[in-house]
């Protein structure tokens, strides 16, 4: 269901993105990239809510023709951003909330290892499997 | 009606709900003004069904004549047209003409709309006093109504209301007008009720038989739209809006549905190929046309969905939702275009991007018709993405149709074009007139390249202002990007690179490894075009090393490198250096690790120092480098401590690691500031090595200061990259001819002298050289000199003089190399020789010890040590034994003057033995193979021995005592202490008083020497004597012994005096008794008749024909044991004969009982003042005076001395000695020890206590 699922760090450079192998990789940088503009908008407006009430759940970040771009954001301000693809109709923001909670939770994994270094790129093979999970159930 | 008139914009309906009006149309017309004016005056509350929220609600309505037809036919859905209420109007006041006319009239109506179902209705009386009064009144006032209500309103007798006066202002009137209109209001919404719930009813089963084969959903759609149409014109625009968003859901699912295989017939006319784009019409409430093409079911996608927003739009806008339009509308263009592709509808290429473009334009414009400037510019964020998506639109139509490419288009294109622009059709007639419409904007954009330019250029920077405005900067980059590629193919890469260069910057800010990769490939087609030959080549060598591109991309970026470095070395061989043309090294190859061998850094100039620098050349194809050059800045003086906190970054193993800098990634993940380099410093005093001061310094101050200016610089590796600068004139380490494979490589410099820091690293390729612009962190080297040095130290904690004392030489040969031949010349000095020693050998050190022999040649002035073969670097050390001979001259304490050049006391501070061990400082000049300058060591030996003599007298005869003690802190043995006359008067005889031959004496001891002295004629009157004796160290056998020497001298040994005291009893007493007074009779005696030398020296006076001296003496007690009573001195003049003798007799009084030393009497001579004046000036006669004016007490009552007394005056008056040239002075000048014999020395006498003490003093101590 996803084409591209993106981790963006504190500082919004990548810690992580992958995208569907078929597509051009670029356009979907890009794409996350911009993506970043909304995300700092809405963290920010979110930002004046009372912190406990913070909902990680961006939601659409931006549609474009093709994809729908939505995000997430940690309390620690790392961003997650997944693509879909604007033809896959049948997915529901729940099911789009569980994806970014399933990506959370195995970024919480990836940070807890003693040997991650936070800050690198993640190149854990379990973050990549989950992450391989939803980008193949699409087709 | 008011709506229209407060918000002149809102497109409303002119729909009103209908309301029939029969009978009397007269009465009608006359309060029609009025009924509709107050109807929607008060709001009332509608309750809904289906727990629908109850809604106060305006209530208008449109009051029409019935007329049969009005009547909703069986099976017509029409809402709109539908009349919800009937009234009929009368005024009939008498039961004639209501029989007669009225109730018949009634009755058809009645019927008529029994007919038809409806039972919304409404009997109106009007009844006037006007008409009352004229017709008296038969019957009373309510009998019509009552009549009415009873033919007609069987049970509902409040569909029969009266009216009162209705034009008459009274309060009467007026309340039953209001009661009125409650019950119109309250009737109508009744209907409404029942009638909505019906339709909803119909409606919702015809939705349930959706999925039967003939259902249609246009047909579906006109009903529900005819729900919405009228919630509009109950101004419900909510729940209009909710039936509109119904609708567009049903369909959407339908179109998901059918994508999903599940087809639907009806959809099929959808599914026809698209034709018309004309884009969305949103200026109309309702687009009649795309209603009917609706209705008739031959809507396409784009029509229905054109239809459905520009409703949508519409309510929303009446809504006051306006951004709700543009996100609805970014969504809806979305759809439809993925839509379209989902049903595979046939489009023409471009044609949908046209539609869209119109679209975007149309809600925009539409947006901006309701809006002001402010609340549009506070709303950027909800138009911009409309703006951005009509920008790319009409991007990739010029594309299309040829509007970018420098030659304009083909006639494909134009083909294109026109097929495009006939499917726009004809310019709807509301926007004719206007400018700026989008069906002009397109028609001029698609016309020529110059208009589309125009059109995209403006559209473009509208979406960049307003992403600039509302901060979404990526966005605004991602624009820039695009207008980039624009320029690129128009043809004009200076505009491009700008844009270019803007979103690189923010690509490499936030370390977007593809993004920049890709901008900077643009860049590079850029700089090509532009013939920006430097920033090409650095662009090139960001690319060919950049991961993310393919061999082949980054071989050819590492190809246009190539070529143009030997391009440039062809044409201009003898071309000076072009600092243009240096670029950042750090994209080229990138410094990985550097070691030193050996380790430590720090060799001697002679040694190796490799250094080794692990690059990692990122160029995908080996290059060949003419030139690696690392240049090194000399660091003058260093702080000298081998502390090992030096080198920071050093390794144990001598490698420095550098961290890995991505050049594509940029500074923004790792950290950007370099990190803080603090050192050490410590300033210590030169001479002692004393701490002064001691503190951290940062040596990168430069470098953190000019990141703290501008801290908002997001792209310092650019800023850096624009100012690279060679170091110039610095020295540096070359390698030439080095060829740098793909990966790491290693190159080995050797380094040169010096203590050098490294500064930068450049790699030359023909024309073009690379430079890492700092080395960071900081390393440093050291290649030394050492020059040769001697040291010459002993080998034990002192050295001892007199005794052979083994030194050790060392030589650390620095970067000498000690030849075969090479020798140490040692000039010879006679106070010290140099002893041979057999078994001479030297140690040769460096880390392992070797040994080799040193042979000694002596000549008569210099001893020459031949060395042995030494490399550089080396410790050579060699141990030799030396004498120091003890200086015969008698040795002299410190508080000593020094007189002797040769023989020097050392300074106090550096004496670390007791003041009593006196130092000889040796010199011995050293000729050093290594240099032209002799060396001088200086030595310093001790005396092991401090000799002292004195001459002890025993009446005339004489005794000579010396006293050798050891200060060493050896034990030696001495022998042989042997006293010898150095003028060897024959006469003279020492006669030895001493036993043992060998003697012990241990450190910090004395050893006593006696000797008598004999002469056979005249007493000399000056002794020079010789002390010799042997010694050596205790445990050193006897072949071991060592001369010492002790020379003296003694004058005036000749005895003249003998002074004998006596004390006697009182008279007539058998012992003294304390506290009574004795005689004390002092007789001095001359003993010697004057010697030839006395003669000459000594002042006699001549007196009475016998030659005379003044002596004087003195009865001195100084342990208080006795009282001199009367005078304790006197002067006495004696006969210069022997034998002459002088008494003097005086009383004391002992103050103890006991025996009691006898006092001591001090015998001095006496100058007079006429004595001659050249002794006066003498020292040690001040001290005599001092001494003579203490007893001037005692002389004073005398006054026999007149002179002396004066003295005391004179001494009061003159302010020092030596200006004292007035009347010289009388003094008085001690023996020397042995010319005054004390024969009652020591003598003691028995004193009793006295008779009557009372008191008994007992000290017990």
């Amino acid at each position: 269901m996803a084409v591209c699922v993106a981790v963006i760090a504190k500082e919004n450079y990548p810690l992580y993105i992958r995208s569907v192998p078929t597509q051009n990789e670029l356009k979907f940088h890009y794409t996350v990239h911009t993506s970043l503009d909304v995300v700092e908008e809405k963290v920010s407006a979110v930002g004046k809510a009372l912190p406990d009430q913070r909902e990680l759940y961006l939601g659409l970040l931006y549609p474009t023709e093709d994809y729908k771009v939505y995000g997430y954001v940690t309390n620690s301000k790392v961003k997650f951003v997944i693509v879909v693809d604007s033809s896959n109709t049948s997915l529901r923001d729940n099911e789009i909330r569980s994806m970014f909670r399933k990506l959370h939770s195995s970024f919480t994994d990836v940070m807890c290892n003693p040997f991650y270094n936070p800050g690198d790129t993640i190149q854990s093979k379990s973050f990549d499997s989950i992450v391989s999970a939803m980008m193949v159930q699409s087709s | 009606m008011e709506s229209h008139e407060e918000k002149p914009i809102i497109y409303t309906m002119e729909n009103k709900p209908i309301v029939t009006c029969a009978g009397d149309q007269n009465l009608f017309t006359g309060l029609y003004g009025l009924l509709s004016q107050q109807l929607p005056r008060e709001p009332m509350e509608w309750r809904r069904s289906y727990g629908r929220a109850p809604k106060m609600i305006h209530l208008e309505a449109n009051f029409v004549q019935f007329k049969e037809e009005l009547l909703p036919k069986e099976g017509n859905k029409a809402l709109l047209t539908f009349p919800f209420l009937h009234i009929y109007w009368t005024d009939c006041c008498d039961t004639e003409t209501y029989k007669a006319s009225v109730k018949e009239d009634m009755q058809r109506w009645q019927g008529a709309l029994r007919l038809h179902g409806s039972t919304d209705w409404l009997v109106v009386v009007v009844e006037s006093d006007g008409k009352k009064k004229n017709k008296t009144n038969i019957l009373p006032r309510t009998s019509i109504l009552d009549k009415i209500r009873n033919d007609f309103c069987n049970k509902q007798s409040d569909r029969c209301v009266a009216l009162l006066d209705p034009l008459k202002d009274s309060s009467r009137s007026q309340e039953s007008w209001n009661s009125f209109l409650t019950k119109l209001r309250t009737l109508l919404l009744m209907s409404f009720t029942k009638n909505l719930g019906r339709f909803e009813d119909d409606m919702r089963t015809l939705r349930e038989k959706r999925t039967e084969p003939g259902w249609s959903f246009c047909d579906y759609f006109m009903v529900q739209e005819e729900l919405a149409f009228v919630f509009e014109m109950l101004q419900q625009y909510e729940d209009a809006l909710v039936q509109y968003d119904e609708l567009d859901a049903l369909f959407t699912q339908y179109v998901l549905n059918f994508g999903a295989g599940d087809g639907a017939n009806w959809l099929g006319s959808f599914c026809q190929p698209v034709r018309a784009w004309s884009g969305l019409l949103l200026r109309r409430p309702i687009d009649m046309e795309k209603r009917e093409v609706i209705q008739r079911g031959e809507a396409s996608l784009l029509d229905l969905r054109s239809y459905l927003f520009s409703r949508q739009c519409t309510l929303l806008i009446f809504l006051q939702r306006p951004w709700e339009v543009t996100q609805r509308a970014l969504d809806l263009l979305h759809t439809c275009v993925q839509e379209l592709r989902l049903l595979e509808v046939s489009v023409l290429q471009g044609a949908l991007d046209c539609w869209v473009f119109l679209s975007c334009l149309e809600v925009l414009h539409r947006i901006e018709g309701c809006c002001d400037r402010s609340q549009l510019e506070a709303n950027f964020s909800h138009t911009v993405g409309l703006w951005t998506y009509a920008t790319e639109k009409l991007k990739s139509l010029g594309y299309m149709c040829g509007l970018v490419s420098e030659n304009g288009p083909s006639s494909e294109e134009l083909n294109r074009t026109v097929d495009l622009l006939a499917g726009l059709g004809t310019e709807k007639p509301e926007t004719v007139n206007s400018l700026q419409s989008p069906y002009k904007k397109l028609k001029e954009a698609l016309s020529s390249v110059e208009a589309f330019e125009k059109h995209y250029l403006e559209l473009s920077h509208a979406a960049l202002e307003m992403y600039r405005a509302i901060g979404r900067l990526r966005s605004g980059r991602l624009v820039g990007k695009s207008l980039a590629e624009f320029y690129m193919r128009k043809g004009d890469p200076q505009m491009a690179q700008t844009f270019l260069q803007d979103a690189l910057k923010s690509y490499t800010a936030e370390g977007w490894s593809l993004p920049i990769t890709h901008t900077r490939k643009q860049i590079a087609e850029c700089q090509k075009q532009l013939q920006k030959t430097e920033d090409y080549l650095q662009t090139s060598a960001l690319l060919a090393s950049d991961a993310n591109l393919s061999d082949e991309e980054r071989k050819h970026f590492c190809q246009e490198i190539l070529t143009f470095a030997s391009q440039a070395s062809e044409g201009k061989a003898l071309l000076l250096h072009r600092p243009e043309l240096d670029k950042d090294m750090t994209a080229f190859a990138q410094l990985r690790e550097l070691q030193f061998h050996p380790s430590a850094a720090t060799v001697h100039i002679g040694a190796a120092l490799q250094l080794e620098l692990r690059l990692c050349s990122l160029m995908p194809v080996p290059v060949h480098l003419e030139q690696l050059v690392c240049t090194v800045h000399y660091s003058e003086i260093r702080p000298a401590p081998a502390g090992s906190q030096r080198r920071p970054a050093l390794s144990p193993d001598g490698t420095v690691t550098f961290p890995a800098t991505s050049p594509s990634r940029g500074a923004a993940p790792g950290p950007a500031a370099p990190a803080l380099e603090l050192q050490e410093i410590q300033d210590r005093s030169p001479s002692d090595n004393a701490l002064n001061s001691t503190g951290v310094v940062c040596k990168n101050v430069h470098l953190l200061m000019r990141i703290n200016d501008n801290p908002a610089s997001l792209d310092p590796p650019s800023a850096a990259a624009s100012a690279i600068t060679v170091e110039d004139g610095a020295e540096m380490l070359k390698a030439n001819d080095v060829t740098l494979l793909p990966g790491n490589n290693s190159i080995v410099f050797s380094a040169p002298a010096g203590s050098y820091t490294l500064r930068q690293l450049c790699a030359t390729v023909g024309q073009v050289q690379f430079v890492l612009p700092h080395i960071y962190p900081i390393v440093q080297y050291d290649v030394y000199s050492q020059d040769p040095q001697l040291t010459v130290e002993p080998l034990t904690e002192s050295l001892l003089a007199g005794l052979p004392q083994r030194v050790k030489f060392t030589i650390l040969t620095g970067n000498y190399t000690v030849k075969k031949g090479d020798a140490l010349q040692l000039s010879n000095s006679d106070s010290m020789p140099i002893l041979h020693s057999s078994a001479c050998s030297a140690c040769i050190l460096t880390n392992q010890v070797g040994e080799a022999s040193v042979s000694i040649q002596s000549s008569e002035k210099v001893t020459s040590i031949s060395l042995p073969q030494t490399p550089p670097y080396h410790t050579l050390e060699f141990q030799l034994e030396v004498l120091c001979h003890i200086p015969s001259a008698p040795a002299r304490a410190e508080s000593e003057r020094l007189t002797n050049g040769e023989v020097r006391h050392r300074p106090k501070n550096r004496t670390r033995y007791n003041s009593g061990m006196a130092s000889i400082d040796q010199k011995v000049s050293v000729d050093c193979p290594w240099s032209i300058y002799s060396t001088l060591i200086s030595l310093t030996f001790y005396t092991p021995f401090k000799a002292q003599h004195s001459l002890l007298s025993a009446g005339k005869r004489k005794y000579i005592q010396v006293c050798l003690r050891n200060v060493s802190d050896t034990n030696f043995r001495l022998a042989n202490q042997t006293l010898a006359d150095h003028q060897c008067t024959p006469s003279l005889q020492l006669l030895s008083l001493n036993a043992k031959t060998h003697q012990l004496v241990y450190s910090k001891q004395c050893v006593y020497s006696l000797w008598e002295v004999k002469w056979a004629t005249e007493p000399p009157s000056c002794l020079q004597c010789v002390f010799t004796a042997s010694f050596s160290p205790a445990d050193a056998p006897d072949t071991a012994l060592k001369p010492y020497r002790y020379e003296f001298q003694i004058e005036r040994v000749t005895t003249l005096y003998s002074v004998k005291a006596e004390i006697q009893p009182a008279v007539g007493e058998q012992h003294c008794h304390a506290g009574a007074l004795c005689r004390l009779e002092v007789s001095i005696t001359r003993v010697m008749d004057p010697s030839e030398a006395e003669r000459e020296d000594e002042e006699y006076t001549e007196s009475e024909g016998l030659r005379t001296t003044k002596l004087m003496y003195e009865v001195v007690d100084n342990s208080s044991n006795w009282a001199v009573c009367g005078k304790s001195s006197g002067l006495v003049s004696m006969p210069v004969a022997a034998m002459a003798t002088h008494k003097v007799q005086m009383e004391v009084m002992p103050l103890f009982a006991g025996k009691l030393p006898f006092p001591s009497i001090k015998v001095s001579k006496y100058l007079a003042h006429s004595a001659p004046p050249t002794t006066q000036p003498e020292a040690d006669s001040c001290l005599e005076n001092d001494n003579l004016s203490l007893l001037d007490k005692g002389l004073e009552d005398q006054g026999d001395t007149a002179s002396l007394r004066s003295r005391g005056s004179v001494h009061s008056l003159g302010s020092g000695e030596q200006q004292q040239r007035g009347p010289p002075m009388p003094r008085l000048e001690s023996f020397s020890p042995g010319q005054v014999f004390n024969c009652s020395m020591a003598r003691q006498v028995l004193v009793l206590p006295s008779t009557d003490d009372h008191v008994l003093e007992v000290n017990v101590t």
